[in-house]
């Protein structure tokens, strides 16, 4: 009986411990492959910027620095400037941000302060969905309903009112085509609003209460507590939306392509038909024949990686900022 | 007493509160006006044949069948991808590497990649993929998509495993479970809700790309499986026929747009109210 039971136990220690030496294993292999999961992000980002570089070098040995100071755009003559896009993409980037920033704190500001509790969760989501909408049914609306409207009820007043006042007239000269500059500009202030009204209200959402009710307590209007309490409690929050906007504006693709025009050319007024780099790309890269056509596409794909890169990092840093400060 | 200073601050206060009600209202107009005017356009080329038809040539019939098929393919097969990697990512950070170095430099590339413009992301796999193999194909278009579910996935994986109290895994621990084991049936288990959210979120947000697949799966006007060949899809049909002179094949982008929009919307609607299931107290 006893030699028995002691047999028993030696053979239970053995199953026992190939359990253990399995458990190991798997446990050893799982760590492990959640840890090579976490370094595919790092080399997918990695690759982005190596490839990209690579990728640019013949354009950038073939022009040199005059790809960034120059306008020409020839696919016959291989001869690539890179301002033209380079222009388009701020500038559109620019008006998107000129109309967003006002109508997003506007939202945040209706939706944390006025608007009735029942209605607060159904037209915060409606906003949001803004973003869901896919970029290219933007750019469908954008050329077939949006640039029309334009091109019949916008550009000419606006064209006829400023005709004869230096400066002005030139920004806003005619022909009203409908797409152009100001009209993917506006389009891609609908696309980043959601972003910015999104933020803004979660970070209007962080000021202590006690702040608020201690300026309505001394007579303040609501105005007054948003402008002289709310705003400048989350400025840096607000600021950090809306450089996450303008990420998405600069590098925004199948909207733009739709309503910018395609031209190559710098052009004074916002009316204009012009080009941003992601159009560019968007248009040309399948067609792209000869290695310094691609090349100086890719390029511009490095320039656009730089620009968003900067803009989010500095829109991640200053959210990170706000995070530690209420963190403390 | 009401002064004139104190008239001058309410007349203030309603004109700013009255403009940002405008704010309001012009977002919801545009919202409005989108969707109108898909519904408007799309449903008067729905028909079976949309579901039935490969893309026509101009100025016969035909319907979408090889771009919806196309975009399902590809859509999934990024999802196969790009999921498992984004979900064991999130974990490391959550759990293995929660207090290293290494997940705070992920956490920041990984927040930049997902608001990266998803064009450059078609170039980077057109150089890695389209390049080597010497044409476009769908399986290109998949990966490039597989790339741009990564961050979401990892994103919200990451925040629902950090939302698990600490008490579950300490009480697994004490019953001597394994780590492995822990986070499979214990954090897992917990953050279910939130993490099925970011998938169905990074399927939404893919099934409308068309930057990412125009240089890699191209666009194909056949039948075609094959995903080695290049591959239609609906966004990369929408552009090519909105853009086009033909008045059948503006219809039938109007009608892709529809569908794409209310399945990306749909896909946003379920997520979301998952989401609110999760963070109910249970």
């Amino acid at each position: 009986m006893i030699a028995e039971t002691r047999e028993n136990d030696i053979v239970y220690a053995h199953v026992r411990r190939a359990h253990a030496r399995r458990f190991a294993f798997s446990d050893r292999s799982f760590s492990f492959g959640t840890r090579l999961s976490a370094l595919v992000v790092l080399l997918v980002l990695g690759g982005i910027a190596v490839s990209l570089i690579v990728g640019s070098l013949p354009a950038l040995r073939t022009f040199g620095l005059s790809f960034f100071t120059t306008q020409s755009w020839n696919p016959v003559t291989e001869k690539f400037g890179a301002i033209a896009p380079i222009y388009g993409t701020l500038v559109t980037s620019f008006i998107a941000i000129l109309f967003a920033v006002p109508l997003g704190i506007g939202i945040a500001i209706f939706l944390t302060e006025l608007c009735p509790e029942k209605l607060r969760r159904p037209v915060g989501t409606a906003i949001e969905l803004l973003a869901g909408i896919p970029s290219i049914i933007y750019g469908i609306w954008g050329l077939f309903v949006f640039a029309p409207f334009m091109q019949t009820y916008v550009q000419p007043p606006v064209i006829k009112a400023f005709k004869g006042i230096p400066g002005l007239s030139s920004l806003f000269a005619g022909p009203p085509y409908g797409i152009g500059t100001l009209t993917a500009g506006i389009i891609l202030a609908i696309m980043v609003l959601p972003f910015v009204s999104a933020i803004s209200r979660d970070v209007f959402g962080t000021v202590p209460p006690v702040l608020k009710e201690a300026a309505y307590g001394i007579g303040c209007t609501r105005w007054e507590v948003v402008r002289r309490v709310v705003i400048p409690y989350t400025r840096v929050g607000i600021i950090g939306g809306v450089m996450l906007g303008l990420g998405r504006a600069l590098g925004e693709t199948m909207a733009v392509t739709f309503v910018i025009g395609n031209a190559h050319k710098v052009a004074v007024s916002f009316f204009a038909p012009g080009t941003t780099i992601s159009a560019t790309i968007a248009n040309e890269f399948t067609e792209a024949v000869g290695d310094v056509y691609s090349s100086a596409l890719i390029a511009l794909g490095l320039i656009l990686f730089i620009f968003t890169f900067a803009v989010l990092a500095f829109a991640r840093y200053l959210l990170l900022v706000l995070q530690r400060k209420q963190g403390s | 007493m009401i002064t004139a200073r104190y008239m001058r601050r309410r007349r203030a206060n309603s004109i700013a509160m009255a403009l940002s009600i405008a704010a309001a209202a012009i977002g919801l107009m545009f919202l409005t006006l989108i969707l109108a005017t898909l519904v408007v356009r799309g449903v008067s080329g729905l028909s079976w044949r949309v579901f039935a038809e490969m893309t026509p040539p101009p100025g016969s019939d035909g319907g979408l069948l090889n771009a919806i098929v196309g975009s399902v393919i590809m859509t999934v097969i990024g999802l196969m991808v790009g999921t498992p990697i984004g979900v064991l990512a999130g974990t490391y950070m959550a759990e293995y590497g929660r207090y290293a170095k290494l997940t705070h430099v992920i956490r920041f590339l990984n927040d930049i990649l997902l608001s990266a413009p998803s064009i450059i992301i078609g170039l980077f796999i057109y150089e890695i993929m389209v390049v080597r193999m010497g044409h476009f194909s769908g399986i290109a278009g998949a990966i490039a998509l597989a790339i741009i579910v990564i961050p979401v996935v990892v994103r919200t994986t990451e925040d629902m495993l950090l939302l698990v109290p600490n008490s579950l895994r300490e009480a697994a621990v004490a019953l001597g479970a394994p780590r492995s084991i822990v986070i499979r049936t214990v954090a897992y288990r917990a953050a279910r809700a939130g993490i099925l959210t970011g998938i169905l979120l990074a399927m939404a947000r893919v099934s409308g790309e068309t930057a990412p697949l125009l240089f890699t799966a191209l666009n194909n006007q056949f039948w075609s499986l094959d995903l080695n060949a290049p591959m239609a899809s609906l966004p990369a049909v929408i552009f090519q026929f909105a853009l086009s002179p033909y008045d059948d094949w503006q219809q039938l982008a109007w009608t892709g747009a529809l569908l794409i929009t209310v399945a990306v919307l749909a896909g946003n609607i379920l997520a979301r109210s998952l989401a609110n299931i999760g963070a109910q107290p249970k």
